[in-house]
């Protein structure tokens, strides 16, 4: 028993020193899970705050300039350019440099004070058609509150019901907390990847992995000692990324610190697995690599990270229960913005065990197989 | 044929019958994409359908179930009545429904007395993007309940001011329509580096560099001789994919063909050049394939606008997205898929990729050398 613990040890020793010994190793291990963190952290956002608009304004009364003082007023928009002619926003919308028009026509004051519908015309860029209804939400937005002042300041009835909106956990509607969390499962997985899936295509491109499996270490053994650098550098980057988040993002950590380190955990052995058994699989490391991105780019699209799984055709949903960090992300966001803890989490611990077990006993067993 | 082109093609044959020999790089090239734009084009949509909603009726009666059969019709939502909030609140906990709407016992009565009756709409803030989507699609359903209940009710619905908007270039609002070119980026940015990354390192890794170094070739001679080969598989990977979107995918491609044909051979050689300057910096193929996995994937998908607007991020983020090669090919590729040859777009983002190009290649040449490396 105690030889076996000392066998393990000194393979993950080994593990270490490959990983940390040459200097560009260590510092892609160490760097860009950090740089990425917080580049991404800013980037990664559906949020609009810079929208370029240009106004096209036929109409002379002073109702259309109010409406319009709402997007001056509004720190979302930002004024590109007026325009005396039809002919002139077309260009500005094909290159891109203003994301929508307002088109208020000659007719907007008259229509008003008779009572009748009056046009406000948006014409919006729909190359990316996500940003283009945030845009109009915030269109919307405008818009109805120049509608509420109006009734209320000309007297006629207002509406006979309201809603009155509000959101539950993130009561600003942000999806920047939701994306920087995602981050945790995201760099996670991409270092575990990096340390393992070339760790034993290498060995066999080198050939030694032949003599360590003529040792008297057993594949479990090798599969413990393979997996242990993973988990040791998964779990403390897995620390760090989520000190960032709570200090350097402030975003609120209301569940139970503890779930979310049992749910780190299991979703690095899973990886670990996938991993492993992608390496072992490979004879060479060039194919380790393109197993790791048959995995990975796959795996973080369809696992919620950006565009919710519950979009996805059912075939496609079915396949997202092979993915590890579809569970994941579920736990840290779970955790992070509802208040989760252990008690509402069991279903996503359990399959991700599963993953992680089928995918280190292949690994385990593939050890032994030569694939060539 | 001179000797310097025939070592030229020698070297040339050399890389692609190794890029035959071992199947996955075809597999790469070709699968890849195929796989990914399947997933993607058939499987990821920013537009949410059928979602679950909550429907609190704390007293049944005509108007509450005229709201009900609103949301039943919307194509959006999937309602389920139930009567008190507490039995709501579980269910969002447990994910089932992404929203509540919540009509208390007085509604009725206060709907027909004339004050304006609140309804309570709760949304699941965890994904604020979906949530906002889904208080659109809410207020559509709302404002047409709303004027039917007016109307019959005897009272016009002032709306002072309407919105007529005007949705260029994507019409539908298919969302499918510019992640599909967008994704055609991203997996031309994996394969491009993924390809190349390795090839050097492991020339040196094997010893097959010394052996290349005895001969009479030159330095340009070997980099061009693992540049054509990936070149044209690429670009093969390139087609397939830009096929797949018009035809499977019906994403209308409004620019030209010379126009994207010229753009991705650009970013192609970009990408490649990345890989190699890669594979030369990175030394061995350990860690040229740690540092690949690291730079293309992440940057690509997340940096490159493909998703999120870069136009939002903070100024000092927007320059490092200037490093990404796949933000140029992002904003080619949407523009000639949706709005057609828009020619400064075009000429900007070109001209963009052929300095990242130059500039790589330059630091794989300075770095390049036919000498022995002294051994770590």
């Amino acid at each position: 028993m105690l030889m076996m613990f000392r066998r393990i040890f000194s393979l993950m020793v080994k593990e270490f020193r490959t990983l940390l010994t040459d200097k560009k190793s260590r510092m892609v291990i160490i760097v860009p899970p950090v740089a990425q963190l917080i580049v991404f952290g800013y980037a990664a956002s559906f949020e609009l705050n810079h929208i370029n608009y240009i106004i096209f304004n036929e109409d002379q009364g002073v109702e259309s300039r109010q409406l319009l003082a709402g997007f001056a007023g509004s720190d979302v928009f930002t004024l590109y350019k007026v325009v005396d002619h039809d002919a002139e926003i077309r260009p500005i919308i094909d290159t891109a440099k203003a994301l929508l028009a307002l088109h208020v026509g000659s007719q907007f004051s008259e229509h008003l004070h008779r009572g009748e519908p009056a046009t406000l015309q948006v014409i919006i860029d729909g190359r990316n058609s996500n940003t283009a209804m945030l845009a109009l939400n915030y269109v919307r937005d405008i818009v109805l509150s120049f509608n509420q002042d109006w009734t209320s300041r000309h007297g006629s009835h207002g509406s006979p019901a309201v809603l009155m909106q509000r959101s539950w956990f993130n009561s600003t509607l942000d999806s920047h907390w939701f994306i920087i969390i995602g981050i945790v499962a995201l760099l996670n997985l991409v270092v575990t990847l990096e340390v393992t899936a070339l760790s034993v295509a290498r060995e066999r491109e080198a050939g030694t992995f032949d003599q360590l499996l003529v040792t008297p270490m057993t594949p479990f053994e090798i599969l413990v000692g393979k997996s242990l650098p993973g988990l040791i550098i998964g779990m403390l980057e897995g620390t760090f990324i989520i000190a960032l988040i709570v200090f350097w993002f402030q975003v609120p950590l209301r569940g139970s610190l503890p779930a979310l380190y049992v749910g780190l955990f299991i979703f690095l052995l899973s990886a670990i697995g996938i991993g492993l058994m992608i390496s072992s699989m490979s004879v060479t490391q060039q194919q380790g690599l393109m197993g790791a991105f048959l995995f990975l780019v796959p795996a973080v699209i369809l696992s919620g990270f950006a565009t919710p799984i519950e979009n996805m055709p059912h075939f496609v949903q079915n396949l997202t229960y092979l993915n590890p960090m579809r569970y994941f992300l579920i736990i840290v966001r779970s955790v992070f913005l509802q208040g989760a803890s252990f008690n509402l989490l069991w279903d996503q611990y359990w399959p991700m065990l599963v993953i992680g077990i089928v995918t280190l006993s292949m690994a385990g067993v593939l050890f032994r197989r030569r694939m060539y | 044929m001179n000797k310097k082109s025939m070592r030229l093609w020698g070297l040339i044959r050399k890389e692609s019958l190794q890029i035959i020999r071992d199947p996955s790089s075809i597999g790469i090239a070709f699968f890849l994409p195929v796989l990914l734009l399947l997933l993607f084009g058939y499987g990821v949509s920013l537009d949410a359908r059928e979602v679950g909603i909550a429907l609190v009726v704390e007293q049944p009666g005509p108007e509450a179930s005229s709201l009900i059969s609103g949301f039943r019709h919307s194509e959006y939502f999937t309602p389920r009545v139930m009567l008190s909030i507490q039995e709501a609140q579980r269910a969002m906990m447990e994910r089932e429904v992404d929203g509540i709407i919540w009509l208390r016992a007085d509604f009725a009565r206060a709907l027909r007395s004339g004050r304006s009756a609140p309804v309570a709409v709760i949304l699941n803030g965890v994904d604020a993007n979906k949530a906002r989507l889904i208080s659109g699609y809410v207020s559509g359903v709302w404002m047409q309940w709303l004027s039917r209940t007016s109307a019959e009710m005897g009272r016009s619905l002032d709306i002072p001011v309407e919105i007529e908007q005007r949705i260029w270039y994507n019409p539908a609002v298919r969302s499918r329509n510019y992640l599909v070119p967008g994704l055609i980026a991203v997996i031309m940015t994996l394969i491009g580096a993924m390809l190349t990354s390795m090839v050097v390192a492991r020339e040196w890794e094997r010893g097959t560099m010394e052996a290349l170094l005895v001969t009479p070739v030159r330095i340009q001679e070997i980099l061009i001789g693992k540049i054509v080969p990936y070149f044209i598989l690429g670009m093969g990977g390139m087609l397939l994919s830009v096929i797949m979107a018009v035809f499977l995918f019906h994403v209308p491609l409004h620019g030209s063909l010379p126009a994207l044909t010229v753009a991705s051979a650009l970013f192609m050689l970009t990408c490649i050049a990345m890989g190699l300057l890669i594979s030369t910096a990175a030394g061995t193929q350990f860690v040229a394939g740690q540092v690949a996995i690291v730079v293309t994937f992440l940057p690509a998908f997340i940096l490159s606008g493909f998703i999120f607007d870069i136009g939002s991020m903070p100024l000092p983020i927007q320059w490092v997205t200037h490093l990404v090669p796949a933000t140029y090919f992002v904003a080619i590729v949407q523009t000639i898929f949706l709005a057609g040859d828009v020619w400064p777009i075009f000429f900007i983002n070109c001209g963009w990729l052929v300095v990242m190009a130059a500039v790589f290649f330059l630091i794989i040449r300075k770095k390049s050398h036919k000498r022995l490396r002294t051994c770590s």
